[in-house]
């Protein structure tokens, strides 16, 4: 081992230290403070003798002279094992729930290794969230990547946690018009919380709990007041035990990881001191190389019975969607479900933002076979109608309701059902695809048939409830 | 070769000494490994390398050795239907290699070197040749004869040639060069990716690139050999207006670069494209199709290098006589890769921290598509272009960021996708107010010989309706419609038409897809007949209201899922148009005799 106590410079979550040989990038490096603190830390950057440490756990507590670094001549790395299940780390991993250290099957770097291209196999099958408003409009498919944009004050955890409970995979359907049954398999839940609050994590673990999903989670737990370098750490150690559970263990595994935001300021804090030139609003000009480092970790493998998909959230500060991060995430992702303030300010739950989400692979998961026939055409008319009701409403709001043509005020009656019926629901109201989809059709029923444009005659004659008119 | 050693490592960026030797944007290989880097900077003896791999692991003292050579791109037949990631590594074989992740240090040429190729020559022993001549063909697959040519710069007598079965390193022939050297002959070409192949001359492109998109081909329609952009912020689809025209497009040859974009869009291409039909020769899409895929986690070093590994592709197609297009999604990522190597270099940063020489590197890379005579003593007979299609992810939507700003300098055309457009489901959410196209005189002359004399009128007039409807709408929303006079709510419906039933196009539904330019000229006719007919109706008396709801509107609705083989339809439409329009509302017989007076 080489140990070395020739710490030159302190700054931040920064340790230079001088002297050394053989040290590699990446590499990781144990730290131990005068104070007898210990810090784990890796290696930023190499320059001839000289390397430049980061502390994942903080530089309190050190000094330049006193500092002993060991060198330990491999990277960060996390040992894992389906006795993983079930149990709550820290964000570097170590078990902090009382019990015992996991016996690893095996020792994997955080870093991961990018999936082949072509190795990749695409996402198609449909997840039911038991949620009108993801299922209906914006479904997330085994593989995806599908993060929440939220707020502070908004319901994303409680969205989060919804899902996490009721996530279900349907068998294909022979018949077209026939939904398939839910199927049992190896599911499980790896959830990363970086810099949240206690009281959220507590919400989490609460939830896993009482619905006893806890035998199924993996929780790594970074909370507010742990450091915060080391939620740079947090979501690789969360998704390299995904990756092992998925393709090892041949698991379907949702990751959540909550919340995106204080992992990027962790890294911009990092890059500060680094004296890197900054991107756009401090953040570092890597952000989103970075970050797709963290989500292109979604997805299936071909021939591997596992998945991964991944629900981050993130708050998106003062509600502004162009800011760098979920900016950033959006072009990474594959879709994004926007929560709305107004919505919930009226008590709608969930207040998802149904225009401006999006599920990218929606094509591709719904349909005959994988849910029904009609899906897709009835999605895409409940989002026009949705759509025109707004602006009629909006309309109505400058001209007065009266100025309203007889279609429009269909189309705003339409709006406000569609609102108060198919996106709000209970937080433990799970409505399968089929439940979802006939209350889709309820609504539509509510305009004019002529108004039906998006929809194949064939499914209106076969669908539409016989007793509305026309 | 000479051996140099690593004397810092940060990131992306490896700074090595004793490298006295090699020259700027030399390849050289790194580490007990051999990972693949390539010079971008030399100070004294101490050379700056980026890294094509992950560098974890690597530190002081450890070699890099030299090769001597700049990195090049392996051009030959087994391109068409490979993936390839930034540096040409095949990642199928890869795949084969090493499993389902990409590992360190595994890599593979570039071209299959045990497949045997049938080669039959077009030259014989004794013939005069030059670079860029053509000396045989390789019937590559079902759609593409793969030309194979002298490589430019050399030039002699033919000694010797013979068809026959070939590896592509194998010698094909030899040729006697002027100064009495013989060389051998080989179908693989090797060139450096950062070099523009040569050509005869640039020239002038008349002849559009059809993508079968309408709002393109009609609208905004670009050349063959032509630079367009498509910035437009995430979810307003970029991705599948570039897979529309990787699919749909008349080139011969498609390359497709996703540059650090997401995994799963190159699997779905992957897996698409094999299976999809092109309309012009019958077969896969794939067939024609060469991918360079770089997503957003592979290294990023490799995503700087893999545009110009696309285009140096393409240009070689192009010298074969060849018309290509290159899709590169998204160049935002590109000018990122640049933007980070050039921070771990510690150059002064230029706007929002992207190199000062950003602008230099766009436009170099988009003046390498354009039509050409190609090189060879059939120059003048052989002409072959590249197109270049950049998509461009600006943040926050923001259009005055310094990529787009760089690239709206150098490309012709100017696709804007809209968020509020995608929002309201408004497919593909080209903006026609803000998006442009200055290629517009030139395809003028195709139209009226290919289309009709009228389309280019046509779609100046519906631009012009578009445009008023935009003034107009301001009106409708401060007053309501009605405020309108008769004339210009006409107008606002036709607007709506163009709008639904023109622009608005669903690239998931196998009957709208695509669209022949005839069709979207008998769609305009149709649209622009209903619209005339419509204000001679109102003016000899007919309610707006009837008008509005005339049956042949249903039809005109539908029209655009018409195939080609259904011109008849248009026709009959139109009748249907001049029947229920003549001055009476539909279906209101006393009107129609009242008008019929005047018919």
């Amino acid at each position: 081992m080489r140990e070395y106590m020739t710490t030159r410079d302190i700054v931040g979550p920064l340790l230079l230290i001088e002297s050394v040989s053989d040290v590699t990038y990446g590499e990781l490096v144990e730290l131990e403070y005068p104070d007898g603190t210990r810090s784990l830390g890796n290696v930023l950057e190499v320059n001839g003798d000289v390397a430049l440490v980061q502390a994942f756990e903080g530089t309190r507590g050190s000094n330049p002279s006193q500092t002993k670094a060991r060198f330990l001549g491999r990277s960060l790395e996390l040992g894992v094992s389906r006795d993983m299940l079930g149990r709550v780390f820290d964000g570097l991993g170590r078990p902090n729930d009382g019990g015992p250290e996991i016996i690893p099957d095996k020792r994997l770097s955080i870093y991961g290794s990018p999936i082949n291209p072509t190795a990749r196999d695409f996402p198609d099958d449909f997840i039911q969230t038991g949620v009108s408003a993801i299922d209906g409009l914006n479904p997330l498919v085994r593989g995806q990547k599908l993060p929440i944009f939220s707020g502070s004050g908004l319901p994303h955890n409680e969205l989060a946690a919804q899902i996490a409970r009721q996530a279900a995979v349907l068998a294909r359907s022979a018949q077209d018009d026939v939904v398939g049954e839910k199927l049992e398999g190896e599911f499980a839940v790896v959830f990363a919380a970086m810099g949240i609050t206690f009281e959220d994590a507590d919400f989490f673990t609460t939830e896993f709990r009482t619905t006893s999903a806890i035998e199924r989670a993996v929780l790594f737990l970074n909370l507010a007041d742990d450091p915060a370098v080391e939620r740079i750490a947090t979501p690789r150690m969360a998704l390299t035990a995904a990756e092992y559970l998925a393709y090892e263990c041949d698991m379907h595994v949702l990751v959540i990881l909550t919340d995106m935001t204080y992992y990027c300021e962790a890294l911009r804090e990092v890059s500060a001191a680094r004296k890197e030139v900054p991107g756009r609003r401090g953040y570092p000009g890597y952000l989103y190389t970075d970050l797709a480092t963290i989500y292109e970790r979604a997805g299936r493998i071909k021939g591997r019975a596992g998945s991964i998909t991944q629900v981050p959230i993130l708050s998106m500060p003062d509600d502004d969607k162009t800011h760098p991060i979920p900016d950033l995430t959006g072009y990474i992702t594959e879709g994004q479900i926007i929560l709305d303030r107004n919505l919930h300010r009226r008590g709608i739950y969930p207040p998802v933002a149904v225009l401006p989400s999006l599920s990218r692979l929606k094509q591709k998961g719904i349909g005959p076979g994988k849910t029904r026939e009609d899906h897709a055409d009835l999605s895409n008319q409940l989002f026009g109608a949705y759509a025109r009701g707004l602006q009629a409403k909006e309309l109505a709001v400058i001209l007065g309701e009266a100025a309203l043509s007889d279609t429009d005020k269909a189309f705003v009656a339409f709006a406000d059902a569609f609102e108060d019926r198919f996106i709000r629901q209970g937080k433990h109201e799970e409505r399968t695809v089929e439940e979802t989809l006939t209350l889709g059709w309820e609504l539509v029923s509510l305009l004019p048939r002529s108004e039906l444009k998006r929809i194949k005659d064939e499914y209106v004659a076969k669908y539409l409830p016989s007793d509305s008119e026309s | 070769m000479e051996q140099g050693k690593i004397v810092k490592v940060a990131g992306p960026l490896v700074v090595a000494e004793g490298l006295v030797e090699s020259k700027m944007y030399d390849l050289v290989r790194v580490g007990a490994e051999g990972l693949m880097g390539e010079i971008i900077e030399m100070r004294g003896d101490r050379a700056s390398i980026q890294v094509y791999e992950e560098t974890e692991g690597l530190g002081p003292g450890n070699p890099v050795d030299a090769t001597g050579a700049p990195l090049s791109v392996e051009l030959g037949p087994g391109l068409l239907e490979s993936v390839y990631d930034g540096v040409q590594r095949p990642l199928d074989v890869l795949e084969r290699m090493a499993g389902a992740f990409l590992a360190r240090g595994v890599t593979a040429p570039g071209l299959d070197r045990e497949k045997q190729w049938e080669f039959v020559p077009t030259v014989s022993a004794g013939d005069t040749v030059t670079g860029g001549d053509i000396i045989g063909t390789v019937q590559e697959n079902v759609v593409i004869e793969h030309r194979i040519m002298v490589p430019p710069g050399v030039s002699g007598t033919i000694a010797d040639i013979a068809g026959g079965t070939y590896t592509v390193t194998d010698a094909i022939g030899h040729l006697k060069t002027a100064a009495g050297e013989t060389v051998p002959l080989m179908m693989m070409q090797v060139w450096p990716i950062r070099m523009p192949r040569p050509y005869t001359r640039r020239i002038s492109a008349s002849e559009p690139l059809t993508t079968g998109t309408r709002v393109i081909d009609t609208f905004f329609p670009i050349v063959m050999g032509g630079v367009a952009c498509i910035p437009g912020p995430f979810g307003a689809g970029k991705t599948v207006t570039q897979h529309q025209i990787a699919k749909w497009s008349n080139a011969e040859v498609v390359i497709f670069i996703g540059c650090g974009e997401r995994g799963n869009e190159m699997t779905d291409v992957l897996m698409e494209f094999p299976e999809l039909v092109d309309p012009y020769s019958g077969e896969p899409l794939m067939k024609r199709t060469v991918l360079v895929a770089n997503t957003s986690n592979m290294p990023v070093a490799a995503r700087e290098a893999s545009v110009y590994t696309g285009i140096t592709m393409a240009e070689y197609f192009r010298d074969m006589g060849y018309n290509v297009v290159l899709q590169a999604d998204s160049t935002s990522r590109w000018a990122e890769a640049m933007r980070e190597i050039s921070g771990r270099l510690e150059e002064m940063p230029g706007d929002e921290g992207f190199p000062a020489y950003l602008g230099t590197k766009l436009a170099a890379f988009y003046e390498r598509a354009g039509k050409v005579e190609c090189l060879g003593a059939d120059s003048g007979v052989r002409n072959g272009s590249v197109s270049v299609v950049g998509s461009v992810s600006p943040p926050g939507g923001d259009l005055s960021e310094p990529v787009v700003q760089n690239t709206l300098r150098v490309v012709k055309v100017f696709w804007a996708l809209q968020d509020q457009l995608a929002f309201q489901r408004h497919f593909p959410a080209i903006d026609w107010l803000t998006s442009y196209s200055l290629y517009l005189d030139k395809v003028e002359t195709y139209w009226r010989n290919e289309v009709s004399e009228e389309f280019r009128s046509r779609r100046d007039e519906c631009m012009a309706i578009l445009q008023r409807e935009n003034e107009l709408a301001e009106i409708v929303r401060l007053v309501g419609l009605e405020a309108l006079s008769a004339e210009e709510q006409i107008l606002m419906e036709t607007a709506k038409t163009i709008r639904e039933d023109f622009l608005q196009q669903n690239a998931f539904r196998d009957d709208d897809q695509f669209s022949s330019l005839k069709q979207q000229d008998l769609l305009l006719k149709t649209i622009l007949l209903f619209h005339e007919r419509a204000i001679e109706a109102h003016g000899s008396g007919a309610a707006l209201k009837d008008i509005f709801v005339a049956p042949v509107r249903e039809r005109i609705t539908r029209a655009k899922y018409l195939g080609l083989n259904d011109i008849d339809q248009y026709e009959s439409i139109a009748s249907d148009i001049e029947t229920q329009l003549v001055g009476g509302g539909a279906d209101d017989e006393a009107r129609a005799v009242y008008a019929g007076g005047e018919r």
